[in-house]
This record gives structure tokens, sequence and C-alpha cells, in this order.
């Protein structure tokens, strides 16, 4: 203990009170500094009692990182294959039972609470591959690849079903990214791809609904529909585009004051913040999400086991497809998915889930040098 | 079995090209950024712009009608009515239905909206109800949530004070229909829902009307206000300030009483109307707010005919009321002296033709040996046979046609009808026919194919007076308010008299001054007792053809195929200030009777109020 305590000791961190908390200083202070600019925008964008249930929101969000901060990696790996196992059967028990909740089955409702099984599996999934990959030796045989597609592709599916579209695309994404980072072969990354292109017809015809279906032709023209699905499209991009290079003033975005924008507060609101900060803004923000996302790397990069590489690099590369799809759909370059802007969207679910991702990022990187005695 | 500097380094590399991928992905999302907010910027407030910012056309207020003494004839009073818009509903009938469990809605204003919505400008609402009481608006806007297609329009609508009484001097106003839409300056309207129909509601459209405004208003996707962000004010329409004497007008009409008939008194001097009574009138404000069909068919199918404008659009036989004017054709042309004697045993017989024509005065034995003078005093067919024989149809039309008949005396209204004053050339090109000289006599005594108009009778009768000018008849005298008038000057007729030799015009006016003043004079008994000099002419005119479309009760026809009596006349007879024709319509006995008395009383009228001389 001397010895663990002496090292300790000598780090510079060491009188740090975020350390002792096994906080990441760095990564913190970015997250704080988005999270107070997003509840800026949300109170814009939704107003007093919006901002209000949002800050709740996010501070149990902040809780929820701290406690996972704490638990050592070891434990954390120790319990990834029953925590999936846990999300698996949940979704099962959704997919039967489940609360309907905006058209889809998403939700348990435990009375007090009601939880939505897909936000775990957002977390468990890649953990329950790289626990995985663990122990073996890298990059993964074709039979280990297999094996992992098959842990990615049952929940997939399950929450494809619901159906939950963006969900699935971010939990295909999560255990994709550490069947990546484990070294996946080029020649099967490639085959993969053609693979979802194959898959891509089959899924418009036998998965996808008619809405959805509409959302990716509406992408493709949206003048076609303006007043239906259309409408969304155009309306995010006149408020972006109306921005400009500076903004229109913070509270004075016409398109989003007058509620031109649809869902504003939630899935849209990059399109608000567009409109008040302009394009300035926009790359400011842009570049707050880049700097978290090099942070989560270089806290993959400097991890010093196989488990906490892949889950602190899956976790952040996902944090990324958020702000890209969400981004990307606001300003028209990609079809209108469900995927919020993480930590600046308004909504529960998603900020505590992307905050307990951050408290994993946290564990896996104040913990590193015990484990690594 | 694990290997971990290989493993540590593949996990870096892949590490760095994730990285390096997400770092491309946000460059471009950056770049799409610019696009849209730096190089399509422009585009995009534009597009901000339209999305908010609706612009409202404001209504200008509509100009008001005056009487010479500043009584308002036209007004606009504020009206609340509901109206639909067939756009936002699916299920009509249903709508209204539910509607009528809030305010009431009779059969009529179904029937009513039934046929506007036929006839209905495109994406206009239209009325279910109109005029609603205080508490039918509170009735309505606490249930206004239950109907999103039914709007609650305060809007000022036209009224007509004295309703039937000038709704055929001054026109009336009516709901804009598509036929009318197309031609108008949509953009001026954009606010307008109604405009001129008739009159000088009409003929003055566009200075009643005024200029459109303009507020354009920030609004929420919701389409509510926001506020308002500029305004551009109306330029409201200006007043009309008429020649018309409402005192007068009054006077005339309760001398029509019940009859129908024709009054209009002018201004010698300039030609403003001073009385315009076509009787009988009808209420123009339910054409305003929109009259149901019941009511449109009493009053199109009445035998009265009260739609019918008979001042300005009835063409009747002049008859005798002509005569002056003919025989001072008869004296520039040459045909007759002052002198010249025409013998009248009762009847004038063509040169080597059998027939007789009569004289239409029921003196059976003629009346002998009859000059011009006379002629015009007791109104000698015979005299005017002859004269008319000798001077030929063509003549005949040339002079009068410089009287103003046959042609609109530029009123300002549309709808002046410009009567027949018939020629050879009319004949062969109308009919077709060669003209024969017989029907020269009878057009020589104000009957046969001649047509004319009470405004040209007073107009003609008029230049009588005032030594041969002829004016446009006007009826407004200014526009503008008060301060800011714009007055209309007289205007000289087209076709002139020029240069009446004044002893002609002398002896044409002595005689017509003996028609009132004379012992023999057909009017005399008329105008005993006044204490003024005044001129002018009797008439009774066959009613040829009705000159309506008005179905024929049977048991009425006898009625209306008697006479017309007519009296035309100015007073005072040196310094004239007033012309007057009187027209009734289907009366027993001639214009002496029913005419000339009641042109007394308008004239009486008219010179006690502004001296008589």
């Amino acid at each position: 203990m001397t010895d663990f305590a002496s090292r300790i000791h000598t780090h510079k961190e060491r009188h740090n009170l975020a350390w002792r908390l096994h906080l990441d200083t760095t990564l913190l202070t970015a997250l704080m500094l988005l999270m107070a600019l997003a509840l800026g925008i949300v109170y814009s964008a939704g107003g007093d009692s919006t901002v209000n249930k949002q800050l709740a929101r996010l501070a149990v969000g902040m809780g929820v990182m701290v406690v996972l901060a704490q638990i050592p990696p070891r434990i954390l790996k120790l319990w990834s294959p029953a925590i999936y196992l846990a999300g698996i059967i949940m979704l099962l028990v959704v997919e039967f039972t489940g609360v309907i909740g905006k058209g889809a089955q998403r939700w348990i409702d435990l009375g007090f609470f009601r939880f939505q099984p897909s936000e775990l599996l957002k977390l468990a999934v890649p953990m329950m591959l790289a626990w995985y990959f663990a122990e073996k030796p890298l990059p993964p045989t074709l039979k280990q690849i297999v094996v992992a597609l098959l842990l990615i592709i049952v929940p997939v599916v399950l929450i494809a079903i619901q159906p939950d579209l963006g969900t699935s695309l971010l939990i295909f994404a999560s255990g994709f990214f550490v069947l990546w980072l484990a070294g996946l072969q080029w020649k099967l990354v490639a085959s993969s791809a053609l693979l979802a292109a194959a898959a891509a017809p089959m899924l418009w015809f036998f998965y996808m609904r008619d809405y959805q279906k509409q959302r990716v032709l509406t992408f493709l023209d949206p003048e076609k529909d303006p007043l239906g699905s259309g409408y969304h499209i155009i309306q995010s991009k006149i408020a972006v585009g109306s921005g400009g290079l500076y903004g229109k003033g913070y509270m004075q975005g016409t398109q989003s004051q007058l509620e031109f924008i649809p869902e504003r507060h939630t899935d849209f609101i990059f399109a608000v913040f567009g409109e008040e900060f302009g394009f300035l803004g926009a790359v400011l923000l842009m570049v707050l999400f880049a700097f978290i996302v090099w942070r989560g790397l270089y806290i993959a990069s400097n991890a010093q086991d196989t488990y906490s590489r892949l889950l602190a690099g899956a976790i952040t590369l996902t944090f990324s497809v958020y702000v890209i799809v969400n981004i990307g759909m606001v300003i028209g370059v990609l079809p209108v998915v469900g995927v919020p802007l993480p930590l600046v969207s308004y909504g529960g679910t998603s900020s505590v889930t992307l905050l307990a991702g951050f408290g994993l990022l946290m564990s896996l990187h104040t913990h590193r040098r015990l484990l690594s005695s | 079995m694990k290997d971990p500097v290989t493993e540590g380094g593949l996990f870096y590399r892949r590490a760095l090209m994730a990285g390096a991928v997400v770092l491309i992905l946000f460059l471009a999302l950056v770049g799409r950024l610019f696009y849209l907010q730096v190089l399509s910027y422009e585009e995009y407030v534009a597009k901000a712009d339209r999305n908010r910012i609706s612009t409202i056309p404001l209504a200008p207020t509509r100009g008001l009608i005056y009487d010479r003494n500043g009584v308002v004839l036209a007004e606009n009073r504020t009206s609340f009515s509901l109206e639909v818009m067939l756009e936002k509903t699916r299920d009509v009938d249903a709508l209204i239905e539910e509607l009528s469990s809030v305010i009431t809605i009779s059969d009529d204003d179904r029937e009513r909206f039934a046929q506007e919505r036929r006839q209905r400008r495109k994406g206009r609402a239209i009325p279910i109800r109109t005029r609603l009481s205080e508490k039918e608006v509170a009735q309505f806007s606490v249930n206004q949530h239950r109907f999103p297609a039914v709007s609650l329009r305060g809007q000022l609508i036209r009224h007509y004070p004295f309703g039937e009484q000038f709704v055929h001097a001054i026109g009336y106003v009516g709901r804009i229909n598509d036929r009318e839409w197309e031609k108008l300056d949509q953009a001026n309207y954009a606010a307008t829902s109604h405009i001129g129909k008739v009159g000088l509601e009409r003929f003055y459209e566009q200075v009643l009307h005024g200029a459109v405004g303009y507020q354009e208003i920030e609004t929420d996707v919701h389409d509510r206000l926001v506020r308002v962000l500029n305004r551009v004010a109306p330029i409201d329409g200006k007043d009309l300030h008429l020649h018309l004497d409402s005192e007068l007008q009054f006077a005339a009409l309760s001398m029509l009483g019940e009859q129908r008939g024709v009054i209009v008194a002018i201004d010698p001097n300039d030609g403003g109307v001073l009385a315009l009574v076509s009787a009988p009138g009808f209420d123009p404000n339910p054409f305003v707010t929109g009259i149901d069909s019941l009511s449109y068919r009493a009053l199109n199918e009445s035998p009265d005919a009260p739609m019918f404008n008979r001042a300005i659009n009835g063409v009747y036989p002049p008859g005798s009321t002509v005569k002056p004017h003919l025989a001072l054709a008869g004296l520039m042309s040459g045909v007759t002296q002052p002198s010249r004697k025409v013998w009248d045993p009762g009847w004038y017989q063509l040169p080597g033709d059998e027939r007789k024509y009569r004289d239409f005065n029921w003196h059976l034995g003629g009346h002998g040996w009859v000059d011009l003078h006379t002629s015009i005093i007791i109104s000698c067919d015979t005299y005017f046979y002859d004269m008319a024989n000798r001077m030929g149809i063509d003549v005949l039309h040339d002079y009068m046609q410089r009287f103003g008949f046959g042609q609109k005396t530029g009123l300002d209204v549309y709808e002046e009808a410009s009567g027949l004053l018939p020629s050879s050339e009319w004949k062969r090109r109308a009919r077709k026919q060669a003209w024969y000289p017989g029907e020269t006599l009878s057009v020589g005594i104000g009957q046969g194919y001649w047509n004319a108009t009470s405004l040209q009778l007073v107009s003609s009768t008029a230049a009588l007076a005032n030594g041969g000018k002829r004016y446009q008849l006007q009826l407004v005298d200014a526009l503008g308010v008060m301060d800011n008038r714009q007055d209309l000057p007289a205007q000289l007729a087209e076709h002139q008299l020029n240069a009446i030799p004044p002893e002609h015009l002398k002896l044409v006016r002595d005689a017509m001054k003996d028609v009132v003043h004379g012992a023999r004079g057909t009017a005399r008994k008329a105008f005993t007792g006044i204490d003024y000099l005044a001129a002018g002419k009797t008439g009774t005119a066959q009613v040829a053809s009705y000159a309506q479309d008005a179905k024929y009760d049977a048991t009425k026809v006898e009625e209306r195929f008697r006479d017309n009596a007519l009296f035309v006349g100015y007073a005072p007879y040196d310094k004239p200030k007033i012309a007057v024709i009187v027209l009734v319509e289907n009366v027993m006995g001639g214009g002496g009777s029913n005419a000339a008395p009641l042109a007394r009383r308008v004239i009486d009228a008219y010179l006690e109020k502004n001296g008589r001389d």
C-alpha cells in the first residue's frame, strides 16, 4: 500500500480533489463547459421549466458519473457479462410487456421511474465486447469476430424491432468500434461494408416502417414535402443558414424564438445554437466536441490493458457518432434519425447514459496506475 | 499468448486512424456550416424573413358622400360579421349546423351564404351572418375555439342613412365578386371587400376607395402576431360633395308620393344636379351586406320596377316638351318664321296623301290659324307636323342632336342611357328600311321613334334658359375633405347650339313663359299665384313601349298603357337658377295637370331657399 501511496503522491495531481474522486480534470472541465453552454441554449429554446428539468437531469447524470468513476476497472470488467445479460433480458421483457411510449415499445415502468433498457445497452455492449477480447491475443480470429458480431447483433435487432433506428444504430456503432479497435482485419471491414450495402435494400423492404422510409426519401429531396417531414430539414437549414457568421445573438434567433424549428430543444437544438451564435459559435462548439473526443482517445491510448483501451475507445467514438449524426441531420447532410446532440439536447436518459459513459472513461483513466502495479 | 507491445501498437494506430476519420468528418460538417452560414447566408436570411414576416394589407376608409349642405348621404359604420373560410373546413353544412347552436342563423342567412358561395372571390371568406349584435359578438367569442374556420370580422360597412330616397341618385356598393376581382388592381384591393356597383359609388370608385396600406407583422409558427414591424398607413378615399340638395330631393320625393316617375332639377348655370328622383326607389342597405334571394326577387319582379333608374336609364317619348327646341330648329333652319301661320283644322295631311294626322289636343275643330308663338303655348300639333314635314328628318335630327338628344348628357355615372334620336341614316342602318315622310311627322311632335331621357330634356331646357349653353350634367361638385376640396369645374357638352340668334331664342323663351303665365298656357293653372316669372312646356306622351322589362300584371295593363305626363321648365325667367323636369308615368290627363304642379312646388321650394333673383 505504501508503495502505491508513494506512487500516487509523486504524481503532480496528488493534491487535486478531482483526482482523489477519480475524475479527470481535463475531461471534466470540457464537459462542464459543454453542459453550461447546453443549459444556456436549452433556456433559449425551451424556457425556465425546461432548463430546470434539464439541470436536474444533468445533476443526476453527474452523480452517476462520479459514482461510476469510483468503481475500479477490474470490477467493471468482472460485471460486464452480467450487465450485458441483464440488458438483453430487460430488452426481452420490454418486447413482451413494455410500456408504449411515443408509438414504440421502449420503456420499463418501474412505478417511480421509467427505465429504457436500450440506454443500458449503449454501455453494456462495448463493455461486453471489451470483456470478450480482453484476454485474447489480438487481432481477433474469424471465429472470435463471428461471436463478437453475434453479441452485437442480438441487442441491435431487439432494439430495431421496438422500433428505434437511432439507438440500434448507435449500439451497433459502439460494438463495431470495439471490434475495429481490437484490430478487425481490413478485408473484413471492407467485406462487412459490402455486406451492409447488400443488407440495406433488405432493411428497406423488410424492416423499415413507412415513416422511416419517408424520412430517407425526404432527406433526399426535402422540398418535395415541405409541410410534412421535409419541414424539419427545411426549417432547420433556414435557421442555421440565417445565423450567418456571427449569429443573431443569444435569445435573438427569430426562427427558434418564433417556433419555426420543430423539436427545437431536443434533437434540433443545434439549429437554435447555429442561428443564435452563427458560424463562429458553431465552430467553437465543434472544437469543444473535438476536444472531448481527443481527450477520450488520449485516455484510451494511455490505458494499460486491453479491456480499458477497447472500452474507452468505443465510448469516445460512439460519442463522436452522436455529434456527427445529429449535426449532419440538422444541417441536412444526413437523414433525420432520432439521435440527440450529446449533452446539449434536452432529454433525460441520453444525458445520463452519456455521463455514465464518461464516468467509465474516468474510472479507466484514474485507476490505471493502481492497476499497472 | 498476448503480446502487449504489438497490441498496444495496433490499438494506437487504430485509435489514431479513428481520430483522423472523426476529425475529417467534423471538418466536413464545418465546411457544410460554412456553406450554409457564410456562403448561402443571404438566401437563408431571406427565407427566414419570409417565414416570420407577413404583410397584412390595410383597407383604406371609403370616402363619404355629402349633399351641398353637408348632409351625409353615404357613411361607414362598424359592423361585425361572421365569415367562413371554405378552405379551412371540409364539411360546410355540418359547420353551419354547429354554428347555429351558438348564433342564430336564419334560412335567409343560409340562402344568401349559398348564393355568395357560388360567386365568391377565391380564397376570400364568405359571411354567414352579418350585423351581429354586441351580445352575439360575445356569444361567438367565447365559442371561437370550436370554429377554426369561422372568424369574427369587424369592418367599416357602407351605410345609406336615407335608404331608398337617394339610391337612384348615388348608387350603392356591394361585395366584390369574381368577375370584378379579375378586372381590379388586386394589390390595391387586397383588404377591400366592397366595391361601387352602381351610380356615383361605381363612377367614382377609384376616388372613393383610396389606396391600400400595409402592415408588416412578425408572426410565430402558429400565425400568431408577435409584433408589428412596419406600418404604411392606407390613404383614405376622398369624400364626394354633391350639387344635390337633400331638402330639394325630399321635396321632390314628397311631390311624387306614390306615383311612378322622375324629377330631376339642375342648375342651368353649370349643369349641377340639384335633385334626382326616380320613384319608386328601394333600400340599398341590404345589398351592401348581401340581400337574400326572396327579397331580391320581390324587388326584381315588382311591377313598379323599383330597381329601375328611370331618371338615368329610362327612355321616354319626349312628346310636346320638345316643341320649343323644334321651334328653334325651324327658325334657325329657315323653314318657319315668327309671322308664318298655319291653318289647323284639327288634323294635318301630307300633300298628296289621304291620311289625316290628328292633333292630339282635344280641340275637335282645331285651332284655326296658328303662328309659332301660339303653337308652343297651346301645343298645337298641326303646326309642328307642317314644320317637321318641311324641315325633313335629317335637318330635324341635326338640330336636335345639338340639343343633346340621342347621346348621353355626360352625367357622372356609367348607367346613363343615350335614348334614340332617329334619322334616315339611322333607320337604314338599324331597320334596313327607307325613311317615310309620315314618320317625320310623329318625330316632329316628340313621338315616333324618338326616345329621350329625362336628363336630356332637363339639360336641353337648361340650355334654352341660359342662352344656349349646354353643360355636362354633374352630380359631384367637389372631391376631398372640406379644407382640401378639389372642385370639379363645369364642362360644356360636346355638341353646342353655337350662336343662336338672340331674337329666335327670345321668341321661344317668351312662348315658354306664356305656357306658364299666358291666358291660354297649358301650365297656367299649375303656376297661379307665383311671385316670380317662370317658363316651361308641358307634354303628354303616348306610351309606345314600356321602358323596362317588368312583367305585366293583367289587371293593370290598362293603367300601364296610359300616357306619361311631362313638364320641363325653369325659373326665374330672366336669371334662371333652376331647370326641372317632371315625368309622371301612366296618368289620366296631361302634363299640365299632372306634372306642372309638381314642378312648380319643386321650383318654389328651391327659390324659397335660394332667393328669387
